[in-house]
């Protein structure tokens, strides 16, 4: 049945989505910077006329980060680890390619297409979900034909058994499509009338309350089937892969999969405490987020006990750094996500500057390590090439470990005073200040966090520049590294 | 073992996948999806002109720094007005609740702010409220505000679930142009509160800047 010679992959479409991760995440990490410098020199805000106002650009830096960055990032890993864990090619179903590359296109054209449409204002306003309907529609066919890819590939299977990082794409798939098709229901008012007022303007298919709830299961949920689910899966797949060392535990990894996939939709109303949804369920939101750091801290720990024995391979291999440090702000971000979601602490925390600390504690060193990561394991498989410099991975590393460092400690604090500001009352129980102090106070812990971005996006050049040069300038190499990626 | 077999029938991993993931928004938002529908008592849609502000409001993305939703605590109270209640909402498509409060909530900005401090506000923030990180909307003064499209939103959704708008709201275009008029005298009523010569010009001339129709949705705010 199976032949022994080794399998001839076809890496075409995990490069071009290798390039588009690089891209977008160079874009939505520059405009994340310039609107965190708004926030510290207002003065900044207007480099653009009316499109350059932080209110316009901050739902661009959001999207070209999950949509672009993190989106591609998973189409590239999947289009190089699908193959690998199903023990079949690509290049073995013309069908396929096909499929493939026609969501290349769709995705990167409607992708710059939705980009541009929330620089003039074109916006649905739900987070995470801006895209006015035409988007949306181009979203759901790439979705699809992404869809098709990897049935198609698990239909052509050698490799039986599915790995643990293809049930993690394939809740990836699953989730987002539930989650994106129900929260972006809308009705387009052009064709809703005989063609009155623009063709791009829909009204949301839920009103008030309910609108809420759904945007928040989706908005907390997009955050799980995006910037959880399939990172969880690459790292199950690199961390072993560059370590040469078996994942500790099938059990745990059962368990916390499994586990994941029920808790985690039910802490969407964890966004919403304190607000007009029924007690009951933000009470369920609380409660469920409490849970979740059980298979939250159990991916984490399972990758954590992969190392064990191997321990150098820290001090020796920048890349097992990244994925290490990654899964530790997995494990920061996941049980600081539970301690928010405590109502009393969420009534200090709920619409302060913690909420992006977290977020970006769980992204900027969880997210974006465990991909960088995986295109540096990628690059030289896939472009037959050393990887250009390690001395410049480790540059890169500390650089951008100290930004996230920074990003979340002036948050914190940024946060909490704010927090705390707004509620401080006098002896008398008036309140304290003016909303006005509460901003000003703000502004030392927003210069921090703009220096945090500066650093972040240095280091993301670095990446993407020893990305470059591995492709044209680093040692050939004539066979493929089976474990650790070589390095000049 | 179960799992094992699970493994190996991808077909049957991913349902099993689609119904774990289904339980939580079947349980959580499903049963009281009625009930939060439903607005309080004698609540009244918003006008075209407010609509139209509405969607001023979103296209410049205020609620990415503003909130609606003023939670039931002594100090929100105390700097916001009554707490928010889910009927209030019921009309609002989408919600506009905001996730983050860089500048102070809007829920009833209406009670306590008038046609010409945002008019000021919204030239130059920082010199009405010293220290403001907030920018100026100065193009809100000259770019129009598209109130065709908010008709046929109002339209839409007194086709679709029945908001309680008069029998006037009809998708023809006869309708609208008969329905204009109320719009224009509505953006009159807001400039005449204004002191900028350019946005009085163009609202007596039957054109509505982004400016009177934002004002007119803030000013509904309450």
């Amino acid at each position: 049945m199976q032949s022994n010679a080794a399998l001839e992959y076809d890496y075409s479409l995990a490069k071009k989505f290798t390039f588009l991760t690089i891209l977008f995440g160079f874009l939505g990490m520059l405009v994340g910077t310039i609107i965190a410098a708004q926030m510290a020199f207002p003065e900044l805000n207007y480099l653009l006329g009316e499109y350059g106002t932080f209110s316009r650009l901050r739902p661009i830096h959001t999207n070209t980060v999950v949509f672009g960055f993190t989106v591609s990032g998973i189409f590239a890993t999947w289009f190089y680890l699908g193959q690998r864990v199903l023990k079949v090619s690509m290049a073995e179903s013309k069908f396929l390619m096909i499929i493939g590359n026609l969501q290349f296109w769709i995705y990167f054209v409607g992708a710059l297409l939705a980009t541009v449409s929330l620089l003039f204002g074109v916006s649905a306003s739900k987070e995470y979900a801006e895209y006015e309907w035409p988007f949306d529609l181009v979203v759901v066919v790439v979705w699809v034909l992404w869809g098709i890819g990897i049935m198609g590939l698990i239909g052509i299977r050698r490799e039986k058994a599915l790995y643990i990082s293809v049930w993690y794409y394939l809740a990836c798939f699953l989730g987002i499509a539930m989650l994106y098709l129900f929260n972006n229901m809308s009705i387009p008012t052009y064709f809703a009338t005989e063609g009155l007022g623009s063709m791009l303007h829909s009204v949301s298919m839920y009103s008030g309350t309910n609108d809420a709830l759904v945007q928040w299961w989706y908005g907390h949920n997009a955050v799980a089937f995006g910037f959880t689910v399939p990172i969880v899966g690459m790292i199950y797949y690199f961390l072993p892969k560059e370590s040469g060392q078996a994942i500790y535990s099938y059990k745990l990894s059962l368990l916390s999969f499994w586990g994941l996939m029920f808790v985690y939709l039910w802490a969407g109303s964890h966004h919403l405490l304190w607000s007009t949804v029924p007690d009951w369920m933000q009470t369920m939101g609380s409660a469920f987020s409490v849970v979740l750091i059980l298979p939250s801290w159990g991916s984490a720990i399972n990758m954590l006990l992969t190392m064990k024995g191997e321990w150098n391979q820290l001090t020796e291999n920048p890349l097992i750094k990244f994925m290490v440090l990654a899964s530790t702000f997995y494990m920061l971000s996941t049980i600081e996500g539970p301690i928010q979601a405590i109502k009393s602490v969420n009534a200090i925390a709920h619409f302060t500057d913690w909420i992006p600390g977290h977020v970006h504690d769980g992204v900027l060193g969880w997210v974006v390590f465990m991909i960088m990561a995986a295109i540096f394991h990628m690059a030289p498989r896939m472009f037959k090439r050393e990887l250009y410099s390690k001395k410049m991975m480790e540059q890169q590393f500390w650089l951008q470990t100290t930004a996230v460092v920074l990003y979340f400690t002036s948050m914190w604090i940024a946060g909490i005073t704010q927090g705390m500001m707004w509620r401080a009352v006098d002896e008398y129980g008036n309140l304290m200040y003016s909303f006005i102090d509460t901003v000003t106070v703000l502004h030392p812990y927003y210069v921090i966090r703009t220096v945090a971005g500066v650093l972040y996006l240095t280091g993301f050049v670095m990446f993407a520049y020893n990305i470059y040069k591995t492709m044209t300038a680093g040692k050939v190499l004539t066979q493929e590294p089976q474990f650790r990626t070589p390095m000049a | 073992m179960f799992f094992h077999w699970l493994e190996k029938n991808p077909f049957f991993f991913a349902s099993a996948i689609s119904i774990v993931i289904s339980f939580a928004g079947l349980i959580e938002i499903v049963p009281n999806f009625a009930k939060a529908a439903k607005p309080l008592v004698d609540m009244k849609p918003r006008s075209v002109l407010e609509l139209a502000g509405k969607n001023v409001y979103m296209k410049d993305g205020c609620m990415t720094c503003h909130s609606q939703m003023i939670r039931p605590f002594k100090s929100e109270t105390d700097r916001y007005g009554d707490y928010s209640l889910s009927g209030e909402y019921a009309y609002d498509r989408p919600f506009l609740w905001g996730s983050k409060r860089t500048g102070p909530d809007l829920h009833r900005v209406g009670n306590y702010r008038t046609t010409d401090w945002h008019e000021n506000h919204m030239l130059n923030p920082a010199e009405i409220v010293p220290g403001s990180i907030m920018p100026a909307y100065k193009h809100q003064f000259t770019n129009l505000a598209d109130i065709e499209t908010a008709y046929a939103e109002a339209v839409t959704v007194k086709n679709a679930f029945h908001t309680p708008y008069g029998d006037e709201f009809q998708g023809t275009r006869a309708a609208w142009d008969a329905h204009k008029t109320k719009v224009l005298a509505d953006a009159a009523a807001i400039a005449a509160d204004m002191k900028n010569q350019d946005v009085k010009d163009a609202v007596a001339k039957g054109e509505v800047p982004e400016i009177v129709a934002l004002i007119a949705y803030l000013n509904s705010l309450k």
